[in-house]
């Protein structure tokens, strides 16, 4: 926030990005422990893992902002060595497809210590992975694939909505004595919000109720989530209720009070960031579908990308996402609402978009990554 | 780096030859800076790695290849595409996201192959294609085929698993390939002595018994001299080599603009190597030996120009492809 009138800026309410807000976790995470360290191929890069580690290298130096070869697996094989002495590793890739070459580490290694040396071993690792979008990232580098992560029991996956969460749960990914895969869409680094500035790990306990609402249960991740949010505003101003849920963490998954809103509902949406098929979503309904079944009024429904890969073509990926007018027009079909709503809410959900190209993220954003 | 003139002694090339790698070394050249200087008006909606600077190495390495060789490339593959002959305009079609484009728009920049001039696939994981190259050698072996296949890569490749899983594994089964690396001394902003040993970057091989041939990156003729050996080899049946080469990426790793401002190279490298510059090098060379007169390198420019500016024109005015054919071929 600018200074006003020469007074020093409301602490308390600042602004910041969701870039921003990482960096600030990660200064006060080393500052704090002296056996955080960041490593990744970029980490000392002039600008910064799109800005979410700038300053890190001049602040704490070589030793602990460490630059890495291409050598994904064996540094996040390095990583978990240096966990399990105590160390506290911060790995980041730029992609998300490039952590997929050190899946062996992180599936067979990462994700079993603890549990194989009966509780003796811990791994206090967080792997940060930024999942692409727009500006024709194509197959390879907008993949969505928390559900593969959070398929693996030993594994915690966190997926932030926003800038404070950004930074929240990434101070409580690192304190966390397990090895968490945090999910960072990058949009989200351009989302900007109120941080807290002070040290406020935040536990990965689960999802946080966004809007109260009793026509309908809503439960989203990640960028989706802002998707959602607006979509359940302005149902809000046509007199539909949502009951909207920003996940945050995917496994462990901690469904009670997304269950408790369904069987008050009795009717369940969920807006996947990755693939509808297999998604998280899938995991939320059949376990709706399993505890709340008498009180279903609808049959629940599942949003998220289509079954294929991300094509590259501006053309094709417009209609690849979801965005606030498909998710407005599922919750009108979900809650029976009128055809001349559901077209009315839809009509404006675009309109709210229109001055700004689909495939980019802010208006600042000139490509090429 | 050398930045004397290119020697055209002991090339047993006649003067056509000489002149249509002349000619590819330019359009390469013209075809990289003219989407560099496209790109602002943002219709080129995908990241671009730019080659501008190593056309030699493209263009070297391609020339002793037949059609039927195979060639599989990186992230950076403008040149390596259109050296090895790969059609312009479904190219430029494909950075603009249109149907008409090599990946009917769902590639983009990174993904440029062409079955016709045996560009197989483009990956923009690194070191990702290189044990496709290995496969596609082993299928020319298994199929009795007299072809060869060329993976390039780049300097920090050698620091990924698969690249020495597939050196140890072509050495093995003597598999016609050729590896082709392309040593810039970068990874986006970080320098090879920041990620790798001090020492000469080819010797890796020896670790795997690779023969190695190397060659200065900014001269075309020697990059051909050394391929071409390691192409015969592998054609002989006496399995890969790699080709090492030294060459240098002018403009910034990912998008069109020069980034020399942000201090990750030292001051006056690049100056340096824009001196040892792989296209006006060659020009000079041929220049004075009196093969390559004013007129004609005026008139090669003019025609890629032209080349240049239909497939720009014709890209822009393809259509995009359908919505509902997103869907379409998932499976075979
Ligand atoms: C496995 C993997 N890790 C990281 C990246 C991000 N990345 C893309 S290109 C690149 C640089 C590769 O350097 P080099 O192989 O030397 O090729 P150059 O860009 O210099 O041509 C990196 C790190 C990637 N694409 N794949
Ligand atoms: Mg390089």
């Amino acid at each position: 926030m600018p200074e006003v009138d020469g007074k020093p800026k409301d602490r308390s309410k600042r602004i910041l990005t969701g870039a921003q807000a990482i960096v600030e976790a990660t200064e006060q995470a080393m500052e704090r422990h002296p056996e955080v360290f960041l490593l990744g191929e970029g980490a000392q890069d002039p600008k910064g893992i799109f800005g979410t580690t700038t300053g890190l290298l001049e602040r704490f130096g070589p030793q602990r902002v460490m630059e890495m070869p291409l050598a994904e697996n064996a540094f996040t094989g390095m990583a978990i060595g240096a966990a399990l002495m105590g160390q506290r590793p911060l790995v980041v890739h730029q992609r998300v497809e490039f952590s997929l070459l050190a899946m062996e580490q992180l599936l067979n290694n990462a994700a079993k210590m603890h549990y194989v040396s009966g509780g003796k071993h811990r791994v206090p690792l967080v792997i940060r992975v930024v999942v692409g979008r727009g500006w024709g990232q194509g197959p390879a580098h907008s993949q969505s694939l928390e559900s593969l992560f959070s398929a693996v029991p030993g594994l915690k996956v966190v997926l932030p909505s926003n800038a404070a969460d950004l930074k929240g749960l990434l101070l409580g990914a690192i304190e966390d004595d397990n090895p968490v895969v945090f999910i960072e869409h990058r949009w989200t680094h351009y989302a900007t919000g109120h941080v807290p500035p002070g040290y406020a790990p935040l536990p990965l306990d689960g999802p946080r109720r966004l809007r109260e609402g009793g026509d309908v249960t809503v439960v989203a991740s990640s960028y989706m989530t802002l998707e959602a949010l607006q979509a359940a505003n302005a149902l809000a101003n046509q007199g539909i209720g949502v009951d909207l849920f920003d996940l945050r963490v995917a496994r462990p998954l901690q469904l009670a009070e997304i269950l408790a809103s369904v069987a008050r509902t009795g009717r369940l949406l969920t807006v996947d960031l990755g693939s509808s098929s297999f998604g998280l979503g899938a995991e939320i309904v059949a376990r709706a579908a399993s505890e709340t079944f008498d009180s279903l009024k609808a049959a629940p429904r599942r949003l998220g990308l289509p079954d294929h890969p991300t094509p590259s073509s501006r053309a094709l990926a417009e209609v690849f996402y979801i965005r606030s007018p498909q998710i407005g027009a599922a919750i009108c079909d979900l809650v029976g609402a009128k055809p001349e709503l559901r077209g009315q809410l839809e009509e404006e959900l675009q309109a709210g978009r229109d001055d700004l190209p689909l495939d980019i993220p802010h208006p600042s954003f000139k490509g090429p990554f | 780096m050398k930045t004397d003139l290119i020697s055209l002694e002991g090339s047993d090339l006649s003067t056509e030859d000489l002149l249509r790698l002349y000619r590819n070394l330019l359009r390469v050249r013209l075809i990289e800076e003219a989407i560099a200087a496209r790109y602002s008006a943002q219709e080129m909606r995908c990241p671009v790695h730019l080659s501008v600077g190593q056309e030699a190495a493209a263009v070297g390495a391609c020339d002793p290849l037949t059609r039927e060789d195979r060639i599989v490339s990186t992230h950076r593959c403008h040149g390596h595409y259109l050296a090895k002959g790969g059609d312009l305009t479904r190219m430029i079609a494909e950075i603009h996201g249109r149907a008409t484009g090599c990946c009917g728009g769902r590639g983009g920049s990174m993904h440029l192959f062409d079955d016709d001039a045996g560009v197989v696939a483009s990956v923009p994981i690194v070191g990702s294609s290189v044990p496709l190259g290995l496969g596609i050698a082993l299928a020319f072996q298994q199929q009795g085929l007299p072809h060869v296949a060329v993976a390039f890569f780049g300097d920090g490749a050698v620091e990924e698993g698969a690249l020495h899983e597939s050196a140890n594994l072509a050495v093995v089964h003597q598999l016609p390939l050729v590896f082709f690396l392309e040593n810039n001394l970068y990874s986006v902003y970080t320098p090879l002595q920041d990620r790798q040993p001090e020492r000469p970057l080819a010797r890796f091989a020896s670790a795997h018994e690779l023969p190695v041939e190397e060659a200065d990156g900014n001269d075309v003729l020697a990059v051909r001299r050394a391929t071409a050996v390691a192409v015969e080899r592998a054609r002989q049946g006496e399995g890969p080599t790699l080709v090492a080469v030294n060459t240098y990426r002018w403009r910034e790793h990912c998008g069109p603009a020069y980034d020399d401002h942000l201090g990750y190279r030292p001051e006056g490298e690049l100056a340096k190597w824009q001196a040892a510059c792989p296209v006006a090098r060659f020009e000079k060379a041929l220049t004075e030996a009196g093969l390559l007169s004013k007129e004609h390198q005026e008139s090669f420019a003019a025609a890629c120009a032209a080349e240049i500016e239909t497939a720009f024109r014709v890209a822009l005015q393809a259509p995009f492809p359908r919505p509902e054919s997103a869907t379409d071929h998932v499976y075979a």
